[in-house]
Parts: C-alpha cells; sequence; structure tokens
C-alpha cells in the first residue's frame, strides 16, 4: 500500500513529523476498501452544507478541558487527537485537504461545554469534533449536535444507554468492558463473591448494576455495593467492610482524585493487591490515572480495558512510538487516549468512504468502516455507532504499566442497551 | 452620603437605566448575531444575581457565597418542568418506564416521586421557583441573623450549604439527574425553545425581567428600606439602639436577593436548555460575587455591567488562552479588591463623572454613555 | 450475635470503625488548625488555604525526587525534611501573601475571603503550568508503608499512626506556642483586644504576620502528610476545603480547643455513618446534621468573648 503516499507534500519534515509520519505509514492501509478513485473532490462536490472548507482545508473542533479537574484526563485525548491530525496532515490529508483545527476549553465545566460546541458548529462551521470525556460534557453537548447536525468523536468509555446518530463512540459501552472482564475473573480465577465500589454518578453506578446482573446471573454473590462522593478522600470505613466481608473480588469503578486516596489507603491497610485476597479488579484505572496513584500503591491489580501501552502489536508500537516523539518521553498512554486517537482517523476513513464532508453522508457511510491500524488492533465502527473491540485484562506492574494477561479471542459486538441487563 | 446627592438619585437612576434598557434591548440585539445574543442573554441572566447581590451585600453589608443555591434551585423548578414536558410517554417510549424523566429510567426509578408531581402544571412551576428558594434563604436568613450572626461566619456557612446542595443533587441521581443534571429540554408548553427565533424571544423576555428586576432594586434603594440597610451595613448597633429589628430587615433583602437569583437561574435554565449541579455548588456563587464586585458592589447599574463583561471575558479568554484564564480571574479577583473596591461604579464615579459637566457644557445634547456601556457595545 | 456479625467481629468492627475516625479525626485537624488559626487571630478566613497545603505536598514530591536521584541513602528519612521544608515554603509564601495582600485589608474581614479566593485561582495555575496539570505520585520510603496487624482482623495502617502521630505533635507544639510562650501571650492579647495590645506596645501588625505565615506553615505541614494518603495535583486543595471551613465554622471561631472537638464530632460521626450507610448519604448526613446544629447554635460549639 505504499504507493498511497501522495505525491505532493511541499514539507520541510523535521525529525518529529518525519517520525510521526513514517509510524502512519502502515495506517495506510484503512483506506483500501474505502477508496475511490474517480472521486470528484472539488469543493462544492464535497461540501454541500456550507461547512468550513476550503479547497485546501478542513476544519474540524477539539473540545476538551484543559482547565478545571478534567484537565488530569483530558489532556492525553487532546495530545492524541492532535497527533492523529498531524500524521493525517503528513499523509497528505483528507481529500486532499489539510486538517485545521480549532480547539476549545470546556474547562471541566458542562454548560462551557455546551456553549464552545454551539460555538464550533455554528460560528466555526466545523466538520467535525472531537471531544468530550465525561458523561457530564457529551449529555451537555449532545443537544447541540443533534439540533446543528454536527458530528463528534466521543473517546471514553462509558454507561451507554445512548445511540445518537451524531456520535461516533470510540471508547467501549459498559458491556464490553465489564461482561469479558467478569468471566475471565470468575473462570480463572474462581472468584465467588464481589464487592462493587464506585464513586457517586451515572458511570459506576450503571456499570456497577450490569456487573450486579452478571455476576448474579452466574449464580455468584455479591456481598457490597458502595458508592462515594466524586472527591472524596477517605476510604478508610469502605476498605474495613472490605475486610470483614472478604469478597474474593473488588469491583472498584473509583475516579478522579479519589482514586488516588483510595489505592493508597487500601496499601496502608495491608491489603496487598499481589497476593490477590481478595483480587482488585478495576475498569477505571489507565495508565493515566496510575502516574498519580504511585504504581507500588497498585501493583498486582488487574484492569480490564481494551487497550494498554503495553500492548504487542506493530501498530501499537509505531503509535507509541510516534506519541512519545511528539509529547516527550515521559508520557504515559491510557485506554482513553488510544481511543481519541482513533477519532480523527475513523471521520478520515468515513469522509473518503463518503467522498463528502457533508455530516449526513459521514453518518451514512460510518457504519462497518474498518480500521485495520488501530494500535487496539484492528477496529469497526458497528451500526449503532459503537466500535466492535476485543476485551484485555491488565496486571498492574511496579513502574506504572501493565502487562496484558488475557484478551478476547473475538471482537465483541457493542450493545449499549444490553437486554436483561436494565 | 450627602443629602443632595440624594435629590439627585432619581435623574441619576433614570439616565443609568435608559442607557442600560437601550443597550440590552437595542443595541445588543441589533449587533449581535443569535449566536452571540443567546450567549448575551446568558450572562445577563448572571446579572439578577449580582443585582441581588448589591441589594444584600453592597447595601445590607451581608455577604453570601451561596447565591448559586438560589440561582440553581430556581432553575432546577423550571427545569424540571421543561424535563416532564420533554419525557411524554410517546418521546420516552424505549425506556423500561415511558413517561418519566430519562435518568430516573437509568437508575431504577418506576414511578415519578410526588414532590415532582406538582411541576406538571406550569402555573405552579412558576410559584415554585420563586418561592422555593425564598422559603430557604428565609429558613437560613431567620437562623441566621435572629442570633445575630453576620459577616465572614455567615458566609462561611451559605458556602456550605451550597456544597451540601451539590452534594445532595449529585448523590440523589435518580431524582435530580446526579452530575449531569437535567439536560435534553425542549419545549415550553409545546413551543420549541431551541430554536433561533425562540431564543430572540427569549432574550427578550429576559432582558424585560432583569430591567423590572433593576427597577425593584431601584426603588428598594431609594425607599426608606434602602436607607435602614446602609445604616445597618455601617453600624448595626446604632439602628438596632434606634429600635429596629436588624434581623427582619436583613432576612427581608436575602430573601429578595434569592428571589432575583431564582428568576436568573429559570431564565438561564430556559435559554440555555439545561440545568446542572455546576450552578449550585461553591465555585459558581463566588464567581457571582465577582460580578457584583467588579461593577461595583454599591451600583445596582455596575452589577449588570460587571456580569456581561466578566462573563464575555471569561469566554474571550478561555478561546484564545485557555491556560491563561485562571490568572487573569485571579488576578481580578483581587484587584477589584485592592485597588478597586467600588468597581466600574467607582472608576465612573471618580474618574468620568466629573468631566461629564465639562462635556455637557460643551456638547450639550450628547447622551451619556458609560464606559462599561461602550466597552460592552464594543463586543 | 449481632446482626450479621458474631460478637468477636462486633468488636473488631468497633476497633477497626475507631480507628478509621482517629485517621479522619487527624486529617480535620491538621487541615483546620491553621485556618482556624488565623480565623481566630485575625477574623480572616485564609480560601487559598487548600492551595498552601497543595504547596506543602509538591514540596514534598521534589524533595522525594531529588533525594532519590541525588542522595539515595537518605531516602529512609526523606520525609522528615521534606515535612520542614513544605513548612517554610508554605510559611515564606504566608508572610508574603500577607505583606502583599492581607494588612492592606483587615478592616474588610469580607474582601480578604475574595482576594485569597482569587489568590487560590492563581496559585491553582501556577501548580498546573509548572507541574503539569496530572497528579504527581509521591513515593514513600518502606516503612510507612504497609500495616501491623493485631488481631486476624484488625489491623493498624503505618500511615494513619504516622499521620496521628504528627497530628498530636503539632497540635501540642501550637497549644504552647499559644499558651507558654511570649509570643503567644501577645497572640491572644491582639485577639482579645487589637487596640489595648497595641496600646501597650505590643507590634500588632508583626504578630499579625508571624500568626499568618503560622497558619499557612501548618498547611503546608498537613500538605506534605496528605501526600501519604491522597493526591497530589493542582486542584487537590479544593478536595478538603469545604469539610476545612465547616471543622473550624462548627468549632466556633478562634477556639482550638472547640477546632479540636468539633473535628472529632463530625469524623466519628461520618465515619460511623459510612459503616452503616452507603458513603455519599454518610456525607451528606454529616453535613446536614453540623448545618442543623449550626442553626441552632450559630456561633458554634466553643465561642470566646472578643472585643472588635
Amino acid at each position: 500500500m505504499t504507493d498511497d503516499i501522495p505525491a505532493k507534500g511541499p514539507y520541510t519534515l523535521n525529525r518529529r513529523k518525519l517520525l510521526a509520519a513514517m509510524a502512519t505509514i502502515p495506517a495506510l492501509g484503512m483506506l483500501g476498501s474505502s477508496r475511490v478513485f474517480a472521486q470528484d473532490t472539488s469543493t462544492a462536490a464535497v461540501n454541500t452544507t456550507g461547512l468550513a472548507i476550503t479547497d485546501t482545508e478542513v476544519t474540524v473542533g477539539i473540545l476538551h478541558s484543559v482547565t478545571g479537574t478534567m484537565a488530569i484526563s483530558e489532556t492525553g485525548s487532546v495530545q492524541a487527537e492532535i497527533l492523529a491530525i498531524e500524521q493525517i496532515n503528513a499523509l497528505g490529508g483528507v481529500l486532499g485537504r489539510q486538517i485545521k483545527y480549532i480547539q476549545e476549553d470546556g474547562a471541566s465545566d458542562w454548560p462551557t461545554f455546551a456553549e464552545k460546541a454551539k460555538k464550533l458548529l455554528v460560528q466555526d462551521k466545523v466538520a467535525s469534533v472531537m471531544g468530550c470525556w465525561t458523561s457530564a460534557s457529551r449529555k451537555a453537548v449532545l443537544p447541540v449536535f443533534e439540533q446543528y447536525n454536527g458530528m463528534l468523536y466521543y473517546p471514553t468509555f462509558y454507561e451507554g444507554l445512548e445511540e445518537s446518530p451524531n456520535v461516533i463512540y470510540t471508547g467501549q459501552e459498559a458491556t464490553q468492558q465489564i461482561l469479558a472482564g467478569i468471566d475471565w475473573v470468575v473462570d480463572t480465577k474462581g472468584a465467588k463473591s464481589f464487592y462493587l465500589l464506585g464513586s457517586d454518578y451515572i458511570w459506576p453506578r450503571t456499570s456497577n448494576k450490569i456487573a450486579r446482573k452478571h455476576i448474579e446471573m452466574k449464580g455468584l454473590k455479591v456481598v457490597g455495593e458502595e458508592y462515594y462522593p466524586l472527591e472524596h478522600t477517605q476510604f478508610n470505613s469502605v476498605i474495613n467492610k472490605i475486610k470483614l466481608t472478604k469478597p474474593d473480588v473488588i469491583y472498584a469503578i473509583v475516579v478522579g482524585g479519589s482514586n488516588v486516596a483510595f489505592y493508597k489507603q487500601l496499601n496502608a491497610a495491608g491489603i496487598d493487591l499481589t497476593k490477590e485476597a481478595p483480587l482488585l479488579l478495576t475498569i477505571s484505572v489507565t495508565e493515566d490515572e496510575v502516574l498519580g496513584i504511585g504504581g507500588e500503591n497498585i501493583v498486582g491489580a488487574y484492569a480490564a480495558m481494551k487497550y494498554f501501552q503495553s500492548l504487542e502489536n506493530d501498530n501499537n508500537k509505531a503509535f507509541v512510538e510516534a506519541f512519545k516523539a511528539r509529547w516527550g518521553d515521559g508520557i504515559v498512554i491510557g485506554d482513553v487516549t488510544q481511543a481519541a486517537y482513533l477519532g480523527p482517523w475513523l471521520w478520515k476513513a468515513a469522509v473518503e468512504k463518503a467522498g463528502s464532508f457533508d455530516v449526513d453522508k459521514v453518518r451514512e457511510a460510518s457504519p462497518d468502516i474498518e480500521l485495520t491500524t488501530a494500535p487496539e488492533g484492528y477496529v469497526k465502527v458497528h451500526e449503532n455507532h459503537h466500535l466492535w473491540s476485543k476485551l484485555r485484562i491488565g496486571h498492574a506492574r511496579l513502574d506504572g504499566q501493565y502487562d496484558v494477561v488475557y484478551e478476547t479471542a473475538d471482537l465483541m459486538e457493542p450493545d449499549p442497551f444490553p437486554e436483561g441487563y436494565q | 452620603m450627602p443629602a443632595a446627592s440624594i435629590t439627585r438619585f432619581p435623574r441619576h437612576d433614570a439616565i443609568a437605566f435608559a442607557v442600560l434598557a437601550v443597550l440590552i434591548l437595542a443595541v445588543f440585539p441589533l449587533a449581535l448575531d443569535i449566536f452571540r445574543l443567546n450567549l448575551v442573554g446568558k450572562y445577563l441572566t448572571y446579572a439578577f444575581v449580582a443585582v441581588g447581590l448589591v441589594l444584600c451585600w453592597g447595601y445590607g453589608g451581608i455577604l453570601s457565597l451561596g447565591q448559586g443555591i438560589f440561582f440553581g434551585l430556581g432553575g432546577y423548578c423550571m427545569a424540571m418542568f421543561l424535563k416532564l414536558e420533554a419525557s411524554s410517554p410517546e418521546n420516552t417510549a424505549i425506556q423500561s418506564t415511558p413517561g418519566i424523566p430519562d435518568f430516573m429510567d437509568w437508575n431504577q426509578v418506576t414511578e415519578l416521586p410526588w414532590w415532582w408531581m406538582p411541576f406538571n402544571s406550569f402555573p405552579l412551576a412558576l410559584i415554585a421557583i420563586l418561592l422555593v428558594p425564598t422559603a430557604f434563604a428565609y429558613l437560613i436568613g431567620a437562623a441566621m441573623f435572629k442570633r445575630r450572626v453576620g459577616g465572614v461566619y455567615f458566609a462561611i456557612i451559605t458556602q456550605a450549604v451550597a456544597a451540601i446542595l451539590t452534594i445532595l443533587i449529585v448523590g440523589q441521581q435518580g431524582y435530580t439527574g446526579g452530575i449531569n443534571g437535567m439536560t435534553d429540554l425542549r419545549t415550553l408548553l409545546g413551543w420549541d425553545i431551541r430554536t433561533d427565533s425562540a431564543k430572540l424571544v427569549l432574550y427578550f423576555v429576559n432582558a424585560a425581567l432583569l430591567l423590572g428586576v433593576i427597577l425593584v432594586a431601584v426603588l428598594v434603594k431609594r425607599s426608606k428600606l434602602g436607607r435602614i440597610l446602609i445604616a445597618m451595613r455601617d453600624k448595626e448597633d446604632r439602628v438596632r439602639f434606634s429600635g429596629y429589628d436588624v434581623a427582619n430587615f436583613k432576612i427581608f433583602v436575602f430573601c429578595l436577593a434569592a428571589a432575583f437569583s431564582a428568576i436568573g437561574g429559570a431564565m438561564f435554565a430556559l435559554q440555555v436548555g439545561f440545568m446542572s449541579p455546576s450552578f449550585v455548588g461553591i465555585v459558581p456563587s463566588i464567581e457571582m460575587v465577582i460580578f457584583c464586585a467588579v461593577g461595583g458592589r454599591q451600583s445596582i447599574f455596575g452589577a449588570a455591567y460587571g456580569a456581561l463583561l466578566v462573563s464575555y471575558a471569561k469566554t474571550a479568554f478561555s478561546e484564545s488562552f485557555p491556560e491563561l484564564w485562571l490568572f487573569a480571574m485571579g488576578g481580578l479577583f483581587i484587584a477589584v479588591v485592592m485597588a478597586f473596591p467600588n468597581g466600574l461604579a467607582g472608576i465612573w464615579k471618580s474618574h468620568v463623572e466629573p468631566l461629564l459637566p465639562r462635556l455637557f457644557n460643551r456638547l450639550r445634547p450628547l447622551p451619556a454613555v458609560t464606559p462599561a456601556a461602550s466597552e460592552a457595545a464594543a463586543e | 450475635m449481632i446482626g450479621d456479625y458474631t460478637y468477636d467481629q462486633f468488636f473488631s468492627i468497633l476497633a477497626m470503625q475507631g480507628f478509621a475516625g482517629l485517621i479522619l479525626f487527624s486529617v480535620f485537624v491538621l487541615m483546620a488548625l491553621g485556618l482556624a488559626i488565623i480565623f481566630g487571630q485575625m477574623g480572616v478566613i485564609n480560601m487559598a488555604h487548600g492551595e498552601f497545603m497543595i504547596l506543602g505536598a509538591y514540596v514534598t514530591w521534589g524533595v522525594s525526587l531529588f533525594v532519590t536521584s541525588f542522595a539515595p541513602a537518605l531516602f529512609p528519612i526523606y520525609f522528615f525534611f521534606a515535612m520542614a521544608l513544605a513548612f517554610c515554603a508554605s510559611f515564606t509564601l504566608g508572610v508574603f501573601v500577607e505583606w502583599a495582600m492581607i494588612r492592606h485589608l483587615y478592616r474588610r474581614p469580607l474582601d480578604t475571603l475574595l482576594a485569597t479566593w482569587g489568590l487560590s485561582l492563581i496559585l491553582q495555575q501556577t501548580y498546573r503550568s509548572v507541574f503539569g496539570a496530572r497528579e504527581v505520585g509521591v513515593s514513600l520510603p518502606d516503612w510507612m508503608m504497609g500495616s501491623l496487624p493485631l488481631t486476624d482482623i484488625i489491623e493498624v495502617p503505618i500511615n494513619g499512626l504516622f499521620v496521628m502521630a504528627l497530628t498530636t505533635i503539632i497540635a501540642v507544639a501550637v497549644a504552647l506556642l499559644m499558651y507558654k510562650s511570649r509570643w503567644g501571650k501577645q497572640v491572644r492579647a491582639v485577639t482579645q483586644n487589637r487596640v489595648m495590645a497595641g496600646a501597650v506596645g505590643i507590634d500588632t501588625k508583626r504578630v499579625d504576620r508571624m500568626t499568618f505565615g503560622l497558619g499557612c506553615g501548618i498547611a503546608g505541614i498537613a500538605g506534605s502528610a496528605f501526600t501519604m494518603i491522597g493526591s497530589t495535583g493542582p486542584t487537590a486543595g479544593q478536595l478538603y476545603i469545604v469539610d476545612t471551613f465547616l471543622v473550624v465554622v462548627f468549632g466556633g471561631a478562634g477556639s482550638l480547643i472547640g477546632t479540636i472537638a468539633s473535628a472529632f464530632a463530625i469524623s466519628q460521626a461520618q465515619s460511623t455513618m459510612e459503616f452503616f450507610l452507603s458513603g455519599s448519604m454518610a456525607k451528606v448526613l454529616t453535613l446536614l446534621t453540623v448545618v442543623g446544629i449550626l442553626m441552632l447554635r450559630p456561633q458554634g460549639l466553643f465561642t470566646l468573648k472578643i472585643r472588635r
């Protein structure tokens, strides 16, 4: 597929960009099936709805929090999206147009997200938006995207119960992250009893609801279920309860600063996770979070994600290398960062398949878009706008990385409205 | 304040009122596209809070760091009504229990709680918007002021109440929508509030309500009550010794400020189309105080300009320099307290007003345009 | 049997919950002490208190990095230097802030609220620009991690013991300073009657500055200690601030005993309720109770007679 390298390219590539560009050479594979050679790519033809597209440029939006409490989590997503856009540009852009991005700050504040989303769609006329992180921010912008017919690429694993024509969900919905993880811990570790713990908002609650149903359907026991306010910092009471109820598995969905407090206090209370008595399975701690928690506090825990930085495949090697070349060596890449990286690539693939930037056509083209070059491996867009993806179990190491100890054999079908789990 | 200035107040206020009215009723709608106008409408909802704060902080000396409570309660009352309307059984047919708000369905609530019932009716919802926050303010105010708690103490307690309310709303997500808030509000009595024409209408309704609230505030200020408030702020004991029941006046002005904030909150929910706990907590409450402080804590009109200016600066800054926004905001807090305790209104009074008579004599009959007005108009 | 538990288990629960409550109590006292000193002395609420704490946490983090790369042999005891440095850093910043800002605002206590809030925003963004938006992990020497098993169920976390010991030392030191030293006498004199204290020759300005610095310095130590149990990030200070305010207000302004008593009451109530209810409800109920009591007794548990 190397013949796809665009001929025009009057770029003076510096080392970074070169690396970034080289890293994506395998990424060209994705164009394969969807490429139509005799396309009319004049601006009038590819843009019939007045988006901000010229003969040489197409504008997209990036909408994340770079200030406020969520900045911690969203920084990685911004970096991944910028990297993907730069790589796409180095390869000649989309339909011969370079991608220009307008970055807006949601400031960890949901109304601000809505306001900025509206600005991007109404004023800047962007062709698509990569953005949002928390469910709350997505819920806030959703009506805006539906009203002004925008396209949002949303990277975070989330609770499901949603299927908007204006959103492509590049992270996992709840069942994709939960069911296989619990199956694994039951089958290989012989777990019989679970303690469910979470921060008090919709994602942990919905996830635990699904987890509880699944556990109970298997005839196993949930010995406790507990929620703490989002910024809670004292977990000694719940740790005592865990000690008393002696579950086989602590199923933890704690987020943000609470996470750090929880794992530190768990460790201090003498629960050594490497002994796996109890075993800890989390769906909320990526490599990003481990940085703050400290490897020594979480070593031995298991995480159920679709992506880990340590994943062994060529796509991922190239991705990690390009990411570090662009953003610095010390950086770590978590599940959501990788999902954010997929956004611009999926959009590019859909635009090229549709032969148009029009949101309606991109939406129509989106189902069945494949990405053979995703760092997580092969992914495909489902009709319900979520991705088919695998689930992997990572085992936390002392240095803050995960060893991948298990992955599902097949891609898992996204099911945002799971029957029998509601 | 010298007697001369009191007699001059009416003309002064009339001019300021006219300038503000022209600005928000004519200049903004003509100069801005509907997107920006909707933003201005959102900023103006904060002005309701700021005007309330001028009365209770600038005149009454009661600093409340919990105005977000009332803004939030007002907004939630409106949002509950709109959410129920948006959750008709037809719209929510895919839910396991159709006819209740989506977040209830997600949280296995199968029946509308009783305290949601009144919000099926628009008149009752309107009453609730005013009554619930005011009653809550009365509770807090009566408990605090009757026991002569004030100053920093009062500020901290209102702040704590704001924090509690946030945790409560977030924690009871089956009934309140949790941290996501109430989103996807669509229609008001069948009228789609998301269209551009509806936004325009709502902007004018909002502007008219704000002018009404300002009028009430000016009347209060000019009445005997306003005089007592100022006296209380400056020397509470003397007022008390003169035979006035200080607590009742404080409670009244606190409740009035709460009612103003609630109207702002309700208009916010209508214009923005959702309501979330992020308007109830500590941070928004303090930001609302800064609107008032920037405008000039003793100037009812200044408060409106302060809300406009600071919110605009926030949007502008975070569009171009998101990283610098907190520096700018922090600097603003410090500057307005240290260097310009009377805010824009103070600068106007000390620097611009002395020039005016000369200007008037030379260029009569040029209308006076405030610096804030011309700056805001330049947007 | 009591409920679902055997007697043995039940007493273990009591012991462990009591201990969890004590840790929470220590945390509250550490947080609130600095704030209470400043509030009691000057009637100033320092909204940037959380950010002074986080300064201490970042200093500790810096020291841990420095020690691991340049003097690994000292690692087991680095924490003590780190705390001393954290105190110095926060103290210095506190004194500077008092000089630059607070002293101009003594006549307007409400304005100090706003000004220090502005300061907290600036500090947060400074941390974010300097240290990055992500949380930093502070590694601890081995002896400070893990726990001491007492019975099969009861285990005592070492860092909890450490925090408790630290709190005791600081509380005693502050008490001695306030009630036994010449300087403490001056502070109390200024608190009780500023004008008279000035008239008898106390340099009230200097006393104010040192008090403010001391309050901030204690916040720095608290921040240093919290690296063991919580997160260190630009906005982490905000996580503690509401609890801190409530503890101080509930205790009664200006009363150190009141602060300690209220920290004890709130922490034990919360930790007990957390065991029997869910975490979120426990928090709401605790806060509601506190506010409820404050409605009935707004001046707090203990009050000082003060002439202002």
